[in-house]
């Protein structure tokens, strides 16, 4: 109002509006007198400085640390022969990556939008162009192509069926066990992954199955007893294979395979003959249930114990101990791990925090202000130099489970208050309105509160997923050859004195790139999670 | 004290029984900090019947309907909903919560659940009703309402009003037997106040047992069996909604009708 009223107005026809780069230098850069100095100054200087930081990464920069070392740099002091493994890993991840991105993008039209062209278009150009990458095209420029590949199997699948995510989600779960396999050979799973986890979770799943009439279901529903029974299970399962089975195969004089045999035999005799005596067993409460249950876990168990001979599951995949594991895999391995066991952990510190039982919330309190009290350093100097002394030989886990455990403990204390701030800033009338309905305190918490606390906490949350990634460099101090240690590690080669400069470039890149994914994918996923006025 | 024992007694509508489905007796109540807000209190309610109770605000209205539902202990008297005494000791309190339904005055919708789900969520988790059976009910009952269309939107997309009629859906699909109503028009834009009243009064005439704490004069006047006016954590006085409005027995009832009216 004030600027045009002071001006006469111009009659006939209105001038035409300046646009085109011309008129925007002028009105922006060059406006006076003072702002045109002002713009050749400071255009000279970007100039200046863009000129040598270009310089130095196409004339002086001596790659050759980065270019000539590029496999450690990724896979550390993994053995060259098996390299093959970590690429399966790759082509597996980026697969999954796929598949996971085609269901997120079901809804759209055309998945390879421009951008989305010209993306894989300056990725296939970057492997053929960086010196580093062209040895491995095949096998890096196939592994983009599952990645498309997937994404249009991905949205297909996400089309088709709605339990897609689930499908997905379950998928990475499972493959983060066959890259442990692929990743350690057979020693190593035939120790943790096949043994524990393996067994008791098909002899789970398949005990579940064979009882699946008695709606068991319903018990899964209830966080607390379906930790009940996983405990169980374990006990059951250590029991059986360790104490009962072995007193009775001695006790009978059997051979242990044949003993197998046997019970699996009996077990699965006895489920059918109990589930065509109860006419209705859906009916079967109780004794009943958890009865069937038994006798289908122990058959399973059995079978199961028959598997890795019968099948001949010691494929043969040589062991790699982890203390050849390093760069890139080595730091996401760990960094996904405490991720992984973080999340759940911290989630239960908040929820304890906020517990009415004094002895839980003192643990967790306790807990909580303990680790946050202490460096992250010095837990994971605790990790590797003292538990080892604690424990006997052979009871000492692994360096890199130690890293992890260390990892985890450090963060879950961090994420626990970020979930507390989270579970608090959610208004009381929520857990009354849930209350109002009838529903109690656990469903209350798993329905409503825990939902929207932790959608309002997941950029607090992300940030502590991306300080873990990053403070995995501190256990290159404690002796894990991950990216960043393997990088000192290179750079003591007399080959490469001095030539910090570009590995540490190369280096800082790859922690920019996941650490900026990471914080992209939080704002996508807040994005989608926003129910507020779309 | 002696307001509560002057208080007339309880005036049952004609044509219901005498089945009480609130039967509330000499409740008091204080704060953590030493508050005595309820003094002492008692009130029924029939089966059937609509109860409205009015009052300045600090009266203590809010805090006895809400101890009908256990959302506030109290420490002396007692309260039966439908026979069973609720207690602070009481094991099974989801019990009595899901035969009483609560409208709040913020509405306390769910705003990561759509509407839909915000009305099937306690039915299936709570009742345990199948899924489908679980809609079906919920979009009869946002029918009822006047927001079946809406049945997919969440929370945050929709007016105060509809918000608000959302919240009487998702208590009425539990099949409460009983209607508690915290000042359900108080945080609401003028006009969107009609159409929650509109369906407050169908609820009403459908038969449904409602304790409402509102302000809304006309809603009282036309639709309550009864109007309570309770005043300092006190039952002030207990009459036919014409006698309160035109004829008031109490000194501090006139007070009060001549500040609002």
């Amino acid at each position: 109002m004030t600027t045009t009223s002071s001006r006469p107005i111009e009659r006939g026809a209105p001038r035409a509006r300046q646009t085109g780069p011309i008129a925007w230098t002028k009105k922006h850069l060059f406006n006076s007198p003072f702002n045109s100095v002002l713009t050749v100054v400071l255009g000279g200087l970007i100039l200046y400085v863009l000129y040598s930081l270009l310089s130095w990464a196409f004339v002086q920069a001596p790659w050759a640390v980065v270019t000539e070392n590029f496999a450690q740099y990724m896979v550390g002091l993994y053995p060259s022969e098996f390299y093959w493994r970590v690429w399966v890993i790759f082509a597996l991840v980026l697969s999954l990556a796929g598949v996971s991105w085609g269901i997120l993008a079901r809804n759209q039209k055309q998945l390879f939008s421009k951008p989305v062209l010209i993306g894989f278009g300056i990725a296939a150009l970057l492997l053929v162009i960086l010196p580093m990458t062209r040895p491995h095209l095949v096998y890096s420029l196939g592994s983009l192509v599952l990645l498309g590949l997937g994404a249009i199997a991905g949205q297909a699948l996400g089309r088709k069926s709605s339990k897609a995510p689930q499908l997905i989600s379950a998928g990475w779960f499972i493959s983060y066990f066959v890259v442990l396999y692929l990743l350690g050979g057979d020693n190593f799973t035939a120790s943790l992954l096949y043994t524990v986890l393996f067994q008791v979770g098909l002899g789970l799943l398949a005990g579940w199955l064979l009882s699946s009439r008695l709606s068991v279901p319903v018990l899964t529903q209830w966080l607390g007893r379906l930790a009940l029974l996983a405990v169980g299970f374990v006990l059951g399962y250590y029991i059986l294979g360790n104490v009962l089975f072995p007193i009775l195969v001695s006790g009978l004089g059997l051979s242990y395979t044949f003993f197998l045999v046997l019970m699996a035999a009996v077990g699965i005799l006895l489920g059918i003959a109990m589930v065509l005596t109860f006419s209705e067993p859906d009916t079967l409460e109780g004794v009943g249930k958890a009865a069937l249950f038994l006798i289908g876990f122990v058959a399973v168990y059995a079978l199961m114990g028959l598997l890795p001979a019968s099948l001949g599951l010691e494929f043969g995949l040589e062991r790699v101990r982890t203390t050849s594991w390093g760069g890139l895999s080595l730091t996401l391995f760990l960094a996904i791990s405490g991720i992984a066991l973080c999340f759940p952990a911290g989630v239960s510190l908040a929820l304890g925090r906020q517990s009415k039982l004094p002895l839980i919330r003192l643990f967790s309190v306790a807990y909580i202000e303990l680790v946050r009290g202490v460096p992250l350093i010095s837990i994971l100097f605790m990790g590797q130099v003292l538990i080892p002394l604690f424990l006997p030989e052979g009871m000492r886990p692994d360096p890199v489970v130690r890293a992890i455990i260390g990892l985890t403990i450090f963060s879950a204390a961090y994420l626990a208050e970020n979930v507390r701030a989270g579970l608090q800033s959610i208004p009381r009338g929520q857990s009354e309105a849930a209350q109002s309905l009838g529903l109690n305190k656990p469903l209350t918490m798993a329905l409503i509160v825990l939902p929207q606390a932790l959608k309002t906490a997941i950029p607090a949350i992300v940030g502590q997923f991306i300080s873990l990634f990053q403070d995995t460099t501190l256990l290159g101090i404690v002796g894990l050859l991950e990216l960043l240690g393997m990088t000192r590690s290179l750079l003591a080669d007399p080959n490469y004195l001095g030539d910090y400069a570009p590995a540490y470039v190369f280096i800082g890149g790859i922690y920019w790139v996941f650490c900026y994914g990471m914080s992209y994918g939080s704002r996508q996923v807040e994005e989608a999670l926003n129910t507020d006025l779309r | 004290m002696t307001q509560s024992e002057i208080q007339a007694p309880p005036v049952p509508r004609n044509d219901v029984g005498a089945e009480a489905v609130i039967v509330a007796k000499d409740v008091n109540k204080w704060y953590d900090n030493g508050f005595h807000v309820l003094k002492g209190v008692s009130m029924n309610v029939y089966k059937g019947e609509v109860v409205v109770v009015m009052g300045p605000s600090g009266s203590g209205k809010s805090t006895f309907i809400r101890t009908f539902n256990a959302l506030e202990p109290y420490q002396e008297g007692s309260i039966e909903i439908d026979g069973v005494r609720i207690a602070n000791d009481l094991k099974d309190i989801e019990a009595v919560r899901r035969e009483v339904g609560m409208v709040f005055q913020q509405f306390n919708l769910f705003p990561h659940l759509t509407v839909l789900q915000n009305v099937t969520l306690a039915p299936i988790w709570v009742r345990r009703w199948p899924k489908a059976k679980a809609e079906e009910i919920a979009m009869r009952l946002l029918g009822r309402v006047g927001i079946a269309e809406q049945a997919y939107k969440f929370p945050g997309q929709m007016s105060g009003g509809q918000q608000q009629r959302v919240a009487i859906a998702r208590s009425l699909a539990m099949q409460p037997k009983v209607m508690l109503f915290d000042e359900p028009t108080s945080a609401l834009d003028p006009e969107m106040v009609r159409e929650v009243l509109d369906v407050m009064r169908n609820l009403a005439k459908d038969g449904m047992t409602m304790v409402c704490v509102t302000h809304e004069v006309g809603f009282a006047r036309e639709v309550a069996d009864r109007v309570v006016l309770m005043d300092g954590g006190v039952l002030v006085e207990e009459n036919t909604p014409e006698e309160f409005f035109n004829n008031p027995k109490e000194e501090r009832s006139r007070a009060f009708l001549s500040q609002i009216l």
